[in-house]
């Protein structure tokens, strides 16, 4: 007998709008000590699918409407509150995505941890603290009987998702739900996640549903997977079926939107350089004393970086959260006060020049951001967000404004009508076309991309790129492309630069470094990213065909 | 300042986030409710020296306190005064400083919170910390020597309460200046060039609206009451004059034998006040674009 059999899930959302299925008619099964993927992308459905079994969305305006999930012979969406309570935490452990915002920040560790000894096993709390010790030394967190005091912010991101490991594990279930337990963390660390997750489930032989919308994570770790989209499983099977031979067209698409391999067409850049940075320094004063005190602490966010981009050229720009790579890239802009160094945009040193002469060379330089929920006023409209730089820096009058706001539209692919929308009527990759036609505006010709992908899905992620690549091409544009995806980045730039705790520790050309990483931290960086099974007639197809 | 900015907002199909909030109002029934209702007051503050049945200050000792009647709709007080000519005439008063005291503390507040939560840093501290000084000033010494200063004047008394009613204005906007400032459509707009005010007008000041409005309409019933609370202590208007919360005040003392005096204008503040928290909701609503889908 399967360990856990779904039939004919549906729910449902009621909302002002209308009832929007969130899963429609959803099957699968999970059998003993197997590990079942659910991927799709933002809205597939695949975390209301699970929450939905534990009884943990929202109602209303969630309703189940209709289905059978049977967990050991009980089904659980029949089940009285009190005795699902009992499988809740017991019997089903669930991890969260963000290990920052799923563990209470005023209880240390162990106080959480030993949460489902009290209340499932009866422990008294010497038990549960001996066995909450042993927990986190099996999920490899060192010292674990000092550390158990700890409280969560004494923790790195990925020691607290091991936290949040520890916590589902600790009354050992049968079934663990990972609903994308890597997706905030770093590339390096998210490999240590998954192998601990692997190797915990081959211990205690623990069935696992993994929830992802990265395939390649997926693919490194699942036994079978099940392809949601828009409610529906539009194909399961094993792992390595749906990589090799995929059916459905939507998991091809999927498949096909992973950057894979290099640029298509590399860009012939200049010898000229359009900027030349030295030394360039940023630290960012500690004032946490306040104002009265006067010890401060200077954190060195950027440490006396040199680079030169070429104009015409498109440079990565990787590392890890924390690396600096953001900050150097506002550093550049003089979104942030520089320390010291010189930032040379084609011949005047940005550093210290004064807001007057600053402003026009604004024009010339812009910034397109990571998150297009965040960097769109919410109460402009289309119109107002691509017509206010053209405006104020005189580059259209009244009267031609709306034709070039239009011509902008058309540039980044976006519906002529929807020029007098607000952004949040838009989805997450059309807000990006947004955020890009407000950077292109101006005709600059240098732009500092920062992660402009990164909270995008797999296939507009692809749109995306293809989108950037043309209008480099097409405005003779140079980009500095700041991104933690490494595939990403070896699909779009030509040269890479490394960084590592505020320093750049390697530039080379992209194939370069693939196949010869110079620095230790570059091939730990590279040996880090999840690999895709690799098809040769999958991995070598350009994702144009999706715009 | 001219600026081709604000001009941009103005093209032939004329999107702005006022106009579109008007549309957007106008669908919202209760909220256009409340609008006619403070029209039709202010109207008939307006008209009343034209329309009052009585003279505010027309006296008849020998009817006394006399409950309603044909005619006197709203009864009389103790000295035989038409209790509606005074609310009305008491609407003049309450009105006129509930919307300039409000008006003088929206302007100052939004515009002290704004500058202060967007400089940030020591201009900030040094902004902020004159407001708490001036929060930590006992009110009633502050506007006892306005009065000593300037002499009794009504001016005077929208200019106090305005004065201490922006310090809370100013401690909203700050903090949500302060959440807006890291965003990165701020730094969008930095990054684009374009000049702080231009930045505190067009991207920060619209997407604080929303609590501004809310607190703006619970502060209009507010002054009104502190003005009766000044009037009652001699520093505001004095009778025969009216105001309505001169009248409650009034009201209050003899509720037990004469509970019209004080349900009638308590009626007119307490309307105001629904009237005002209608119109206020449909505003939020309204002038935020995400909030309205319908």
């Amino acid at each position: 007998m399967m360990l856990l059999n779904v039939d004919n899930l549906n729910v449902h959302f009621h909302t002002r709008a209308g009832v929007m299925k969130a899963v429609d008619g959803v099957s699968f099964s999970v059998d003993h000590g197997e590990i079942l993927a659910i991927v799709g992308e933002s809205g597939s459905g695949k975390s209301v699918t699970c929450y939905s079994l534990l009884n943990l969305i929202p109602q209303p305006p969630g309703k189940i409407e209709s289905g059978i999930a049977l967990f050991e012979g009980r089904d659980l969406l029949s089940m009285q509150p009190d005795t699902l309570r009992r499988i809740r935490g017991n019997e089903i452990g669930i991890i969260f995505q963000d290990p920052m915002t799923s563990l209470n920040p005023y209880l240390t560790v162990g106080e959480q941890l030993i949460e489902p000894l009290l209340y499932h096993r009866n422990l008294n709390r010497q038990q549960a603290l001996k066995r909450a010790v042993t927990m986190l030394d099996e999920v490899g967190i060192a010292d674990p009987e000092t550390r158990i005091h700890n409280y969560p912010h004494e923790f790195s991101g990925g020691m607290r998702q091991r936290v949040m490991i520890a916590m589902a594990m600790i009354a050992e279930p049968k079934l663990l739900i990972c609903d994308e337990p890597t997706t905030a963390l770093d590339v390096t660390i998210q490999a240590q996640i998954l192998s601990l997750i692997k190797a915990l489930q081959k211990r205690r032989i623990i069935a696992v549903i993994f929830i992802s919308h990265d395939l390649a994570v997926v693919a490194s770790l699942a036994d079978r997977v099940a392809v949601m989209k828009e409610g529906r499983i539009v194909e399961t099977g094993p792992v390595d079926d749906i990589f090799q031979k995929p059916r459905s067209g939507y998991t091809r698409t999927l498949l096909a939107s992973i950057p894979s391999g290099s640029k298509p067409h590399p860009s012939q850049p200049s010898d000229q350089p359009l900027l030349l940075i030295d030394r360039l320094t940023t630290c960012f004063a500690d004032n946490s004393g306040g104002w009265l005190s006067r010890q401060k602490a200077d954190k060195k966010a950027v440490n006396e970086v040199s680079l030169t981009i070429q104009r015409g050229e498109i440079l990565g720009l990787v590392g890890e959260s924390g690396s600096g790579k953001s900050t150097l890239g506002r550093s550049i802009l003089q979104l942030v006060p520089v320390t010291s160094g010189t930032v040379i945009f084609d011949g005047t040193d940005l550093v210290g020049l004064r807001q007057k002469r600053m402003t026009p060379l604004r024009r010339r330089m812009q910034m397109i951001f990571q998150d297009p929920y965040a960097s769109l006023n919410p109460r402009m409209t289309v119109f107002d967000c691509l017509a206010e730089p053209l405006l104020y820096h005189g580059l259209a009058t009244r009267k031609t404004v709306t034709a070039q706001v239009l011509a902008l539209m058309d540039d980044v692919g976006l519906a002529r009508a929807a020029i007098r929308k607000y952004p949040h009527e838009f989805s997450g990759g059309q807000r990006q076309r947004i955020a890009i036609g407000r950077a292109i505006a101006t005709k600059p010709e240098l732009i500092i991309a920062d992660e402009p992908v990164s909270a995008l899905d797999v296939t507009i992620q692809a749109q995306i790129l293809v989108l950037i690549l043309a209008l480099v091409e097409k405005h003779n544009l140079t980009m500095l492309f700041i991104s933690h995806d490494l595939s990403v980045v070896r699909y779009i730039a030509d040269r890479i630069a490394v960084m590592h705790h505020g320093e750049l520790v390697e530039i080379a050309e992209t194939e370069t470094l693939f196949a010869n990483p110079g620095h230790d931290y570059s091939r730990k960086l590279l040996s880090a990213i999840p690999a895709l099974s690799t098809n040769p007639t999958l991995s070598t197809r350009p994702p144009t065909k999706l715009v | 300042m001219v600026n081709p900015i604000s001009a941009a907002s103005a093209p032939e199909k004329g999107t702005s986030l006022w106009r579109d909030g008007w549309v957007r109002l106008r669908k919202n029934h209760l909220a256009l409710f409340g609008l006619a209702v403070m029209v039709f007051f202010c109207v008939i503050a307006l008209l009343t020296p034209w329309i009052a049945p009585y003279g505010y200050e027309q006296q008849n000792l020998q009817l006394g306190a006399s409950p309603p009647s044909a005619a006197h709709w709203l009864g009389t007080d103790i000295f035989g005064r038409d209790m509606l000519t005074r609310i009305m005439y008491g609407s003049r008063v309450s009105l006129l400083v509930g919307f300039v005291a409000t008006g003088v503390a929206l302007v100052i507040g939004v515009l002290w919170g704004t500058v202060a939560g967007y400089a940030g840093g020591r201009v900030d501290a040094v902004m902020m910390r004159l407001v708490d000084i001036l929060y930590a000033l006992p009110f009633m010494i502050f506007i006892v020597l306005l009065m000593v200063v300037f002499g009794r004047n009504i001016l005077l008394l929208f200019l106090a309460i305005g004065a201490v009613e922006w310090l809370t204005m100013a401690r909203i906007v700050r903090g949500q200046v302060q959440n807006l400032r890291h965003q990165e459509f701020i730094e969008a707009a930095f990054s684009m060039g374009l000049s702080r005010w231009i930045i505190i007008r067009r991207h920060l000041i619209p997407n604080t609206l929303g609590p501004v409005i809310v607190y703006t309409t619970l502060t209009i019933p507010n002054v009104m009451l502190l003005e009766a609370f000044l009037s009652f202590l001699g520093l505001g208007i004095q009778p025969p004059q009216s105001s309505w919360g001169l009248l409650i005040s009034h009201g209050v003392e003899s509720m037990e034998e004469y509970p019209w005096l004080l349900i009638f204008p308590g009626l007119a503040l307490s309307i105001t006040l629904f009237a005002l928290n209608f119109l206020g909701d449909g505003l939020r609503d309204a002038l935020d674009p995400k909030a309205s889908k319908d």
